[in-house]
């Protein structure tokens, strides 16, 4: 019997053939991101010509246009305007910038004392650094550095005292202003925002009525009536000869709103827990404080750390209001100088709001992106 | 052992007893609750003497009567007649209603803006994903004040003089001191159009209805939303012609020194506008995106199962759901909104903030003006809230 055996077994493996050049590349990411279909490409030409008309005259004028030197307007005015620049040029005067650059960081803190505000920086780095990194050791003694020996230290190296000259909060200013209120209202108002939620979630019936009116009250008006109360009214509630200082005032007021905020946000926390967290805290026969400290609140905390965030990213935006009641942060001390007639120009106002946007963008922006880190970092798998 | 028996079964009674008062946690909340409530009138009780005694050291009358005082200053921009001779009372009625008109044409442009905006950061079109989360990414992280007196000081203000005005479409100009835009006056009947209006407005509702229950009844579908544009448009538009176009314009009108005739939006509105809208817009966008995100895209997969459209499936299954998650956000944004209008203050627009702090320095009334204040932004924040409650339920889910 014949065997004719017509089998064929491959021996080898087929080498893998490339993708199609419709599959992969450039050609690829090009068809399914920019033009899928129609409409799509429609879409793309119109994002790109609306790029196209905005995009090179923002680069003109912010870069190619600008002046970078100069000692006074005439650096940044055209001819017409008794300046050096050929008529109808308009560029960012960074020159202006760049000339005021200190009082934009420390107000009008006398300049022979910049090293004090300098070296409250240095420290506040320093221990920020280590209190921002999950690894490093020692987050105690850091944070009782951070928020309790720190303010207390800075607000005598910054005002004067001991042996030190004094310096009027009047002559604070600048990004100074802004990161001391924002970091003092951000120290104050997550303890006392959690304090308030606890208050509001408590069984007695008075203490929870009080925080429910507190809570509510601030939160329904504008920031802008918290701070004209905390400066018009607090002077009214003191006995006399006592006075408060215009900086105390503004801090008082930031700190009482962002407490309220941040009161809302640790309470959507405590009651994403669930009611069994509760109940085996008690089975283990804590007290009300132990289970809020070691069961409840790192739970409730860990899971709204979004909002946290946002809450202090809207305080740290929130400071510059207080350039209403009459103090120089950032965008106080900006607008003020554009008055200045030594630098008035018509591009003048424009390129400070350019750069202190650019700064408050900047602290919102790492703010944003380190809580997105922490959610990250914190999250442990149980999220439903 | 037994030597611990009888203390264990006969414990003292009274020392018992005044423990396990102590320790009970009913008298313990009540004691807490009497010690702050004892705090709080002591508080209470000490600023309010404090502030009688300051007020009547300043010289100055408790109570709401200055309210029919002579305001004796202008606002650049009201909704009702007003002039310097006019109350205080009235003054700050002008501010309440500027707050409003803000609030009211603020909320509808960020609405609309973070709506699309919102919906472009969802798009499968990288280009357009990347533009509007650069939009967002850049306004959330910056103060709405800086970007008011960005438009105040920064663009407005170097515009052109009045006499080189930048001419604009429809005969509108653009100038430093605001937009100049024609204005309508409406002839003998105009009135009609408006009723025509609201018949068309009506008769769309009932057409809703009628073709809701005859498709549940039937099947058929009606193409009610095109009858319903043709209806709102087309009425009062034919009422319009048939009447003989009552309306003529009053044009304004490039003079010497400043344009007349016409109605202005002063630069103040424009830039509290055009500020707050963009900012709370990028907020919008970051709720729109996260709500329609939040409906599960097995919704997605049923509705195309069921052989829906794309379109169909957006605006029937995916809308619906996201709008539930998106409604209560978006109330806090309104209100918050409303709140930042009274950022007003920073550009001399006579919001109701801006009008009272006016009061406040020439009358001293401190109390009483942040009383008001309260009431009345308090007020706007209930009704707010109660309307968007309402909302919210006719959107929430209907479990059976």
């Amino acid at each position: 019997m014949a065997v004719t055996d017509f089998s064929y077994v491959r021996r080898q493996m087929e080498p893998a053939k490339p993708a199609p050049s419709s599959q992969v590349g450039v050609i690829h990411w090009l068809r399914t991101n920019l033009f899928a279909s129609a409409g799509d490409t429609i879409l793309t030409l119109a994002a790109l010509a609306l790029l196209a008309y905005i995009l090179p005259g923002l680069i003109q004028w912010l870069f190619i246009n600008a002046s970078w030197t100069g000692a006074d307007r005439k650096a940044c005015a055209t001819v017409s305007q008794g300046g050096i620049l050929p008529d109808g040029q308009s560029g960012a005067c960074w020159a202006f910038v760049s000339a005021k650059f200190q009082q934009f960081i420390f107000g009008r803190y006398p300049s022979s004392l910049y090293w004090r505000p300098m070296l409250v920086m240095a420290m506040f780095v320093v221990l920020l650094i280590p209190m921002l990194m999950p690894k490093a050791p020692f987050k105690g003694w850091n944070a009782l550095a951070l928020f309790i020996v720190l303010p207390v230290v800075a607000f005598f190296l910054l005002g004067g005292g001991f042996g030190l000259q004094p310096v009027e909060t009047q002559l604070w200013g600048g990004l100074m202003v802004t990161l001391i209120l924002s970091f003092f209202g951000i120290t104050v108002s997550l303890p006392f925002g959690i304090l308030l939620a606890l208050g509001r979630r408590s069984n007695m019936p008075v203490i929870k009525m009080l925080c429910v009116l507190f809570i509510e009250i601030i939160r329904g008006i504008p920031l802008i009536t918290v701070l004209f109360m905390a400066s018009v009214m607090l002077p009214l509630f003191l006995p006399d000869g006592w006075t408060f200082d215009k900086l105390l005032r503004a801090l008082i007021g930031v700190s009482l709103f962002s407490s309220a905020y941040m009161a809302e946000v640790i309470r959507g926390g405590l009651q994403a827990m669930p009611k069994g967290q509760f109940e085996g805290a008690d089975s283990l026969g804590l007290s009300y404080w132990q289970k809020m400290r070691l069961v409840i609140l790192p739970q409730a905390i860990k899971l709204v750390i979004p909002g946290i965030v946002n809450t202090f990213i809207g305080l740290f935006k929130d400071t510059s209001l207080v350039y209403i009641i009459g103090m120089f942060d950032l965008l106080g001390i900006v607008t003020l100088n554009q008055s200045d007639a030594n630098w008035s120009t018509p591009v003048t106002p424009v390129t400070g709001y350019v750069f202190a946007g650019f700064v408050f963008w900047i602290f919102c922006f790492a703010m944003s992106r380190y809580s997105l880190f922490m959610e990250r970092h914190l999250d442990t798998g149980h999220k439903r | 052992m037994a030597g611990f028996a009888p203390s264990l079964a006969k414990p003292d009674t009274q020392q018992s007893s005044t423990s396990s008062l102590i320790y009970d946690p009913k008298v313990r909340g009540i004691f807490y609750q009497v010690l702050t409530v004892a705090l709080v009138a002591l508080f209470v009780w000490e600023i309010t003497q404090n502030t009688i005694h300051n007020l009547e050291k300043a010289n100055i009358a408790s109570g709401f009567g200055f309210l029919q005082g002579r305001a004796g200053f202008d606002i650049a921009q009201t909704l009702l007649p007003y002039s310097s001779d006019s109350t205080y009372g009235r003054a700050l009625l002008i501010g309440l209603l500027n707050t409003l008109q803000v609030a009211f044409f603020g909320i509808i442009t960020a609405s609309i803006l973070g709506f699309v905006v919102g919906i472009a950061r969802l798009s499968k079109n990288w280009l357009i994903a990347r533009l509007a989360q650069v939009y967002v990414e850049i306004f959330r992280n910056i103060p709405p004040l800086l970007v008011i007196l960005f438009w105040y000081k920064g663009v407005i203000a170097v515009l052109p003089q009045a006499r080189d005005s930048i001419a604009l479409p429809l005969a509108s100009y653009l100038n430093n001191r605001g937009l100049f835009f024609p204005k309508a006056i409406w002839g003998n009947g105009a009135w009609m159009v408006g009723v025509a209006l609201v018949v068309a407005i009506v008769a769309s509702i009932v057409i809703f209805r009628w073709a809701r229950a005859r498709q549940a009844r039937t099947g058929q579908q009606f193409r009610s939303g095109w009858t319903a544009i043709v209806l709102i448009i087309g009425l009062p538009a034919a009422t319009f012609l048939a009447l003989g176009s009552p309306v003529t314009f009053d044009y304004p009108i490039a003079g010497r020194f400043n344009l007349t005739g016409g109605s202005t939006v002063g630069p103040e509105f424009i830039s509290l506008f055009l500020a707050l809208s963009f900012y709370t817009a990028s907020f919008i966008a970051e709720i729109v995106r996260g709500g329609i995100m939040a409906v599960a895209k097995g919704q997605t997969e049923a509705a195309s199962a069921l052989g829906l459209r794309p379109g169909v499936t957006t605006r029937l299954v995916i809308i619906p759901q996201a709008m539930r998650i998106i409604i209560p956000p978006l109330t806090s944004q309104f209100l918050n909104l409303t709140k930042n209008s009274s950022l007003a203050v920073a550009v001399g627009f006579a919001d109701v903030v801006a009008v009272g702090g006016t009061m406040l320095n020439q009358t001293g009334q401190a109390v009483e003006i942040v009383a008001l204040w309260l009431v009345i932004y308090l007020s706007l924040s209930v009704t707010t809230a109660l309307f968007m409650n309402w909302f919210n339920a006719k959107m929430a889910l209907v479990e059976r």
